[in-house]
């Protein structure tokens, strides 16, 4: 496994905060899939010989809770909340408006065209009162109706372009 | 009568104006006194305030917090553990992430109150895995904490330790069961246990005696041993004591979090008043008032009946007060405080597929009546909303919804199938019309669901 060193240090800083090694399964799997964008076979090995478990003990997590993938995303992750607040107030039309942003279908396993962004209908992110809401990454969106979510398609797309021009020679 | 004001005691600084997470601003505003003063108190005495408060969880259940911490097993000579159940995964409820983002050392303060008088000496809090922002708000918060020697060893020099961490969930709702939740945090798949034998007071966290309690009510405890529990008392309605946080959401002019004194508002003040009625142009059709699972009710229909005191009572929706009690009375639950709104312009066979659709997607899959009967609820409502309905799928959805509730290891086959039964209960002639007319039923302007 070819982990940043911070990564393998917060790791030994959260194995002994709990009594039981298993319990850090979960705090582990995090700080590989931000490390890594996703959970190789190659991981769960890792993991698993780490909390001196067996490679099925830490599979079973991966495919039973739903933030962890085993392939790897696009660039930008776009999780659109569909439970009722947030469909009431228009939430499809927001996911809508982002599949057709970025020519893509949301679906975990789906990689628009230009490899930019994963979108995924989710379930409730728990922010109810200010639906639509959307979770770009790890930030929270209130409000996104098809006309917020047309402009943070078009900042995803601007912040992609900015990057591109500064890694040409 | 026009609504009462607001009572704010959980959620006193909460968007106040400069305001902010950090402990100076905490201790500025009177912060960790509580706690000074209850390091030098008996902790049987802080229990025995809690329990005289009567504060119901602020989770979903409204068991009384001082009865669950009765019955932890005091005696073992195991380690006693606290789970602060963060998870907040309930549709409709929004309430504790606000608290964790923008007053999280009220929530340690009550935290390290709880463990003292409980002798905790390590707590988790077991955050959503959407909550990124706030498990990183938390763990900062926790830091400060221990710097000023409010968490951690020989807390406040009483010769008292006890730490807290943060455990971030990954997305699964079950996590908010406390059993599914004991089990996640010890690394496994979150599938609730059998009770009994697995009393959580008795045989929870590593087969240690466990409490889990819910943010709210924790930082309720804190208010509880500040005020005493009996001034608690008088705050709210009896039975029903303290504030309640509602979040309410959908269709309102002004969707948000308020508190009140528990049962001294009504639904109609509730959302005509203080969320400013509904859409323009548009009635109230249907809510659901404690998180998605609660049952809905519906405007126009009436419930009579005797209180627990023996008054008469003739309510329509909009009076009913919003405590536990009553809506236990009405055929619903207050439940997580979650107020889910749905105006005239909603199609309640898509409402229904909606919430269908993700109870199949968070049934964990252990006992076999939840995992197939949310699955083929889901299947059938959602081919009623498509228009591939058959002429007999209006009895089968019911059949399946009530062969669920009773027959699993977990509350969730009830959460599942209380939704099914209560719309087709309230609005079945919607689901009749199926399949004659799926989709073009959907009202001009109405939003899609599903």
């Amino acid at each position: 496994m070819n982990l940043k060193p911070d990564t393998l240090k917060r790791i030994d800083e959260v194995i002994p905060h709990y009594p039981s090694k298993r319990s850090a399964t979960l705090p582990l799997l995090h700080l590989i899939q931000e490390d890594a964008g996703y959970i190789s076979p190659e991981a769960i090995e890792w993991i698993a010989a780490k909390l001196e478990l067996e490679p099925i003990n830490v599979y079973e997590l991966v495919t039973f809770y739903p933030m962890f993938r085993q392939q790897p995303i696009g660039r930008r992750h776009i999780k659109v909340c569909r439970t009722l607040s947030c469909a009431l107030m228009g939430g499809y039309k927001t996911c809508a408006t982002f599949e057709k942003e970025f020519n893509t279908r949301a679906g975990p396993g789906e990689i628009s065209p230009d490899g930019e962004v994963t979108v995924e209908f989710v379930e409730c992110l728990a922010s109810c009162g200010t639906a639509p809401v959307v979770m770009i990454d790890d930030e929270l969106h209130e409000k996104v109706d098809a006309a917020k979510a047309k402009q943070l398609s078009d900042q995803i797309k601007a912040e992609a372009g900015q990057k591109k021009g500064a890694s040409r020679p | 009568m026009s609504a009462p004001e607001q009572r704010r005691l959980i959620f006193q600084h909460i968007d106040e104006p400069g305001y902010t997470n950090d402990i100076a601003c905490y201790l500025r505003n009177g912060g960790y006194e509580v706690l000074k003063k209850s390091i030098g108190r008996k902790p049987e005495d802080l229990i025995a305030e809690v329990k005289k408060s009567g504060v119901r969880g602020r989770g979903g259940a409204g068991f009384p917090c001082g009865v669950k911490w009765g019955l932890v097993d005091r005696k073992s000579g195991k380690p006693i553990y606290l789970i602060v159940n963060a998870d907040e995964s309930e549709p409709g409820t929004f309430k504790d992430r606000y608290i964790m983002h923008q007053d999280p050392h009220q929530l340690i303060e009550g935290i390290m109150i709880s463990c003292f008088a409980n002798n905790v000496k390590q707590a988790y809090i077991y955050i959503r895995g959407e909550f990124p922002h706030g498990a990183r708000i938390l763990e900062t918060a926790i830091a400060e904490a221990r710097e000023q020697n409010f968490v951690g060893p020989d807390v406040l020099g009483s010769g008292y330790s006890c730490e807290i961490y943060v455990h971030r969930g990954a997305g699964a709702y079950i996590c908010g069961e406390e059993t599914g939740l004991i089990e996640s945090l010890e690394g496994k798949r979150a599938y609730p246990r059998i009770k009994p034998p697995y009393f959580p007071a008795v045989l929870g966290l590593y087969q240690c005696p466990t409490i889990v309690n819910n943010v709210e009510t924790l930082c309720h405890v804190k208010h509880i041993v500040d005020m005493g529990g009996d001034a608690y008392t008088k705050i709210g309605t009896p039975n029903n004591t303290g504030t309640r946080i509602f979040c309410v959401s959908g269709h309102v002019q002004r969707p948000g979090y308020y508190e009140f004194e528990t049962g001294k508002i009504t639904m109609g003040q509730l959302l005509n008043e203080v969320c400013g009625g509904p859409l323009p142009g548009r009635k109230f059709k249907a809510v659901i008032p404690g998180g998605s699972s609660a049952k809905i009710l519906k405007f126009g229909e009436r419930f009579k009946g005797k209180t627990r005191a023996g008054e008469e009572y003739d309510w329509g929706v909009e009076d009913v007060p919003m405590d536990f009690d009553s809506l236990g009375m009405i055929g619903t639950m207050g439940g997580s405080g979650g107020v889910i709104v749905m105006d005239d312009s909603v199609n309640m066979v898509e409402a229904l597929a909606n919430i269908n659709a993700f109870y199949a997607h968070e049934s964990c899959g252990q006992c076999t009546p939840c995992r197939e009967g949310s699955l083929w609820m889901k299947k059938i409502t959602s081919r009623m909303v498509h228009g591939e309905a058959r002429v007999e799928d209006g009895a089968l959805l019911k059949s399946v919804a009530d062969q669920i509730p009773g027959r699993t290891i977990c509350a969730f086959g009830e959460a599942c199938s209380w939704p099914t039964q209560s719309f087709l209960a309230k609005f079945g002639d919607e689901f009749t019309q199926y399949p004659a007319a799926p989709k073009s039923l959907r009202p001009n302007g109405a939003t899609e669901l599903i």
